[in-house]
């Protein structure tokens, strides 16, 4: 397992979480987006990205976070995924961090729902905890299905 | 020892092209063995890869190879004559040798392959043993040239040439690589000089080999060209500056033009598929034990390169199905007066910017009997659907999957399989394939094929705040009611929106709906009604507005939106805002006009060939009380209507409700019919909670009552040969209509009993129900 030791990090509902700086291909301010209808409940939308479209996903929905604040417009981060290019969604764009491997440790037990699901593990920063994020999995895009069990 | 990769690709590019074209020749040869110039042609091409190989490295390639030229220097220099065994020999040999190639493509490595069997069939056909062809391509010239273009020493050359003589098998390229005196790219290319100067060369003047995917690139930039001048297109007219306006302008012509040659870089002919065809209807013909004859019109005609590759196995399996099935064998075509052999003929042509590739033979035609057989058999349609199908409408159910009516299931076709998958795959691209078919004189397949994929006009329409694109090879005409002509001219048929469109019942689709969206226009609007075509079945989407046709460029979408069937692609606007591209098929499956209300399409279909069919009429099919089943003819009916309870109004002691700025007197079906109503419903309004009432507007001279039924059924073609007499007051006759037993409403008899409702009110209440 990559866990590479730069992380883009960004936050989501007062989290800080990180996708591995290899995998991020750019971030962007929030964008212009159509949105799919039927298209599985994470897409949020279509993007256009210098002529290329690239989809869209809300990671406060994939996490199951509450939904966005309608005023707070969502920032990109661009990744690069197996089905090809992905913006994730989320609330505030971080700083690129250094990590050593020994700060990192697996999902805490008592940690539960999406998120367990959708996180590596944890690095110890100093003064906050940093997810570490799936990018693989944060990218999925399941069609409708019924939430999962908390 | 292998080459650097580049040989090795560029090796593998030549033989490929050699490969195919050797194809071609040798069944070409076959029927003109005497054909010196083909036969050294083709020797030399196996000469020359077998020359390559071996530099290369590829022991196993050479060794068949080898053989494979022996045999052909004897055919060459008339010591064998050329006969269908040696043929098939050397097609195999070329079999073997394309497999080992594309092993070589995918791993390096030739692979296990074991070819004794092979190796000794062309050994044996030698029948003498060959003079062992000295393995250099003439020493000397190669020589020659080696010291010429790379600079090779003399000497090496002949040290190499001695080696060769003591009996080191090897390729003179490849001692003399191992000596150092010179490296494989020169040896490639003094190779290909040699062949060249054997008047081999290709037509290097006038042509240049382009990577693909350098091609891709390009394509997709003009893509951005195009959508970029679209944006400045709309700038121009914005801002009205002349001089801006005219740079635009030269720009949208410059960037049209430039469309149309990159377009045109794409496009390769449809012989480059075609050329395959000889080989597989010789081999299948021989093993079929028939007689073929294959001819080839319009091998120039020019398609995209993706679509090219798109209908390849389509096409392959459509030649593959008409001659094992098409065509009959040779004693039984003697025995119906043709020709012992065959005929199956390709013809490729433009046609209103699409392309058109038939596939016709003159074999022995569809059988329609066993295919109405085997339709019903395999649960594909009704012995009632069947009887509505016209004879080309039957013949297209081959179509259909679990279709197949070979009696003999053979390994080339008959499994079931495959007439679907052709089907799907060429509608994929946005195709459309036809059957005719003349019992005894052949059939005709008739694949349309749009020209390009990459660059489409499409319509733009607007839904719920979002722009769409549809494909205008999709759209048939654009309907737009006004408000008020929209309110009543939309009617529907058993929960079913459908508009009449020039007699035609056209099911309509509303797009809002459809993708769940909510709808911004309520019914105060004009409604925009896009009448689509797809799957042969014609449907109206309803959208919000309809903006203009664009040139669009195609994007794919990721996976799990394409998963959604919904959507085709997606585009880029000239605001630079995406808009997604509607798959009319699958938005018609997904709504439900293909598949479940299919039936009602055909219905729908014989109401527009009514005029045609004298024997068959037109029923409104509906639920009358006790759900029994019960029937009107259609042309007797003006208006489908639907009203919500609460609109029905009392007048007197009969039901009214305001209509069209008239009152409309209602007559509940089960009154006329003497069934008691529950409770005194007469005198009552109708309760808040039955549900919207199901009303008949029927026309009794020139004016309008409503009959109220329980529940619309279906619109049913049928003639009404089978009949009874009827069982009570207001039915004509009982008759089987679409298979079932149907009480035919007698509307004058209705219409006295619903008049006497109306006049003096009392009295006739109390005639009008005789069971109270």
């Amino acid at each position: 397992m990559n866990q590479g030791s730069q992380f883009c990090t960004f936050y989501l509902d007062q989290l800080l979480f990180g996708v591995a700086l290899n995998d991020v291909q750019e971030v962007l301010r929030s964008l212009d987006m159509t949105r799919v209808p039927l298209a599985p409940p994470v897409v949020r939308g279509l993007i256009n990205l210098r002529g290329e479209i690239v989809t869209a996903v809300d990671l406060r929905h994939q996490l199951e976070f509450a939904p966005r604040p309608d005023s707070a417009a969502a920032m990109n981060v661009v990744v690069r995924s197996e089905d090809g290019v992905v913006s994730l969604l989320v609330d505030e764009i971080g700083d690129v961090v250094e990590v050593e491997d020994s700060t990192f440790e697996l999902p805490p037990e008592t940690l539960r729902g999406r998120v367990r699901e959708m996180i590596t593990g944890v690095h110890k920063l100093k003064e906050r905890l940093l997810l570490v994020l799936d990018t693989a999995r944060a990218c999925e895009m399941k069609p409708r299905e019924p939430a999962a069990e908390p | 020892m292998s080459g650097d990769a580049e040989i090795v690709k560029e090796f593998l590019i030549e033989s490929y092209e050699n490969l195919d074209r050797l194809d071609r020749e040798l069944v070409e040869l076959e029927k003109h063995p005497d054909d010196q110039s083909a036969l050294a042609g083709v020797f030399r091409t196996i000469h020359t890869i077998k020359g390559t190989c071996g530099f290369l490295g590829f022991t196993k390639l050479e060794r068949v190879t080898h053989v494979g030229e022996n045999l052909l220097s004897l055919l060459r220099d008339r010591q064998l004559q050329l006969n269908p065994q040696i043929t098939t020999a050397l097609l195999s040999m070329l079999d073997a040798v394309r497999q080992m190639l594309s092993q070589i493509e995918q791993t390096g490595q030739e692979g296990e392959r074991d070819d004794t069997e092979l190796i000794a069939t062309l050994v044996r056909l030698q029948q003498k043993p060959a003079p062992a062809e000295s393995g250099a391509a003439s020493p000397t010239t190669l020589g020659d040239i080696l010291m010429e273009r790379a600079g090779v020493a003399p000497q090496e050359i002949q040290r190499a040439t001695e080696k060769q003589r003591e009996g080191d098998p090897r390729r003179l390229g490849e001692i003399l690589v191992e000596q150092g005196a010179v490296r494989p790219a020169d040896v490639a290319d003094a190779l290909r000089v040699q062949q060249s100067s054997r008047g081999q060369g290709w037509a290097a003047d006038s042509t240049i080999r382009v990577d693909v995917g350098l091609l891709e690139k390009v394509m997709n930039l003009v893509g951005e060209l195009v959508l970029a001048r679209n944006q400045v297109l709309q700038f121009a007219n914005r801002f009205k500056d002349p001089a801006f306006l005219a740079a635009s302008q030269r720009l949208n012509l410059i960037t049209t033009e430039l469309q149309e040659g990159v377009m045109k870089t794409r496009m390769q002919p449809i012989g480059n598929i075609w050329g395959q065809f000889p080989r597989v209807v010789r081999d299948l013909a021989l093993g079929c034990h028939k007689e073929v004859t294959l001819a080839m019109e319009g091998r120039e005609t020019e398609l995209d390169k993706t679509i090219i590759e798109a209908i390849k196995d389509p096409l392959t399996h459509l030649v593959r199905n008409a001659i094992d099935h098409g065509i009959e064998l040779p004693e039984d075509r003697v025995q119906a007066g043709k020709d012992r052999a065959g005929r199956l003929t390709l013809r490729a042509f433009h046609e209103s910017g699409q392309v058109i590739i038939e596939i016709a033979d003159d074999g022995a035609g569809l059988n329609l009997e066993r295919i109405r057989k085997k339709a019903v058999e395999r649960g594909v349609t009704t012995t009632e659907q069947l009887a509505r199908l016209s004879e080309r409408e039957i013949g297209n159910l081959i179509f259909l999957a679990g279709f197949s009516t070979a009696q003999n299931v053979t390994n080339v076709s008959g499994r079931g399989v495959g007439m679907d998958v052709v089907k799907t795959n060429i509608e994929k691209i946005g195709g459309s394939v036809d059957v005719q078919s003349t019992p005894g004189q052949g059939m005709t397949i008739r694949v349309k094929i749009p020209l390009t994929l990459a660059i489409i006009p499409a319509l733009v329409v607007g839904c719920s705040g979002e722009r769409y694109a549809i494909p205008q090879v999709n759209l048939v005409e654009l309907v737009r009611l006004e408000s008020d002509q929209a309110s009543t001219s939309i009617e529907s048929v058993h929960g079913v929106p459908v508009y009449r469109l020039r007699g035609r019942l056209l099911p309509l689709v509303y797009l809002s709906r459809a993708l769940g969206l909510e709808s911004a226009t309520a019914n105060a609007r004009a409604v925009n009604i896009v009448v689509l075509h797809a799957d042969d079945r014609e449907f109206g989407l309803v959208v919000d507005h309809v903006n203009d046709t664009e040139e669009i460029v195609v994007k794919p979408l990721s996976k799990p939106i394409r998963a959604v069937n919904a959507f085709a692609g997606a585009t880029i606007m000239g605001d630079g805002s995406v808009a997604l591209i509607l798959d009319v098929l699958g938005l018609a499956q997904y709504a439900g006009v293909i598949g479940e209300t299919h039936e009602k399409a055909l219905a729908a279909e014989e109401v527009e060939a009514r005029g045609d069919s004298a024997e068959k009429s037109t029923f409104l099919i509906f639920a009358g009380p006790h759900g029994a089943r019960m029937a009107i003819p259609l042309e007797t009916l003006a208006r489908l209507e639907e009203f919500p309870a609460s609109r029905v109004e009392m007048s007197g002691t009969a039901w009214v409700t305001q209509y069209r700025g008239q009152i409309l007197p209602l007559t509940r079906l089960s009154d006329v019919l003497g069934e008691p109503s529950p409770g005194l419903g007469q005198l009552r309004l109708p309760s808040e909670h039955s549900g919207p009432l199901q009303v008949l507007v029927l026309n009794q001279n020139g004016r309008p009552f409503g009959l109220v039924v329980d529940r619309i059924l279906d619109i049913v073609a049928d003639r009404t040969d089978v009949r009874s007499q009827a069982t009570r007051a207001a039915v004509l006759y009982s008759a089987v209509i679409g298979e079932r037993v149907t009480e035919l409403l007698d509307i004058p008899a209705v219409v006295q009993a619903a008049n006497l409702h109306h006049e003096p009110a009392h009295a006739s209440a109390a005639k009008g129900r005789p069971g109270q």
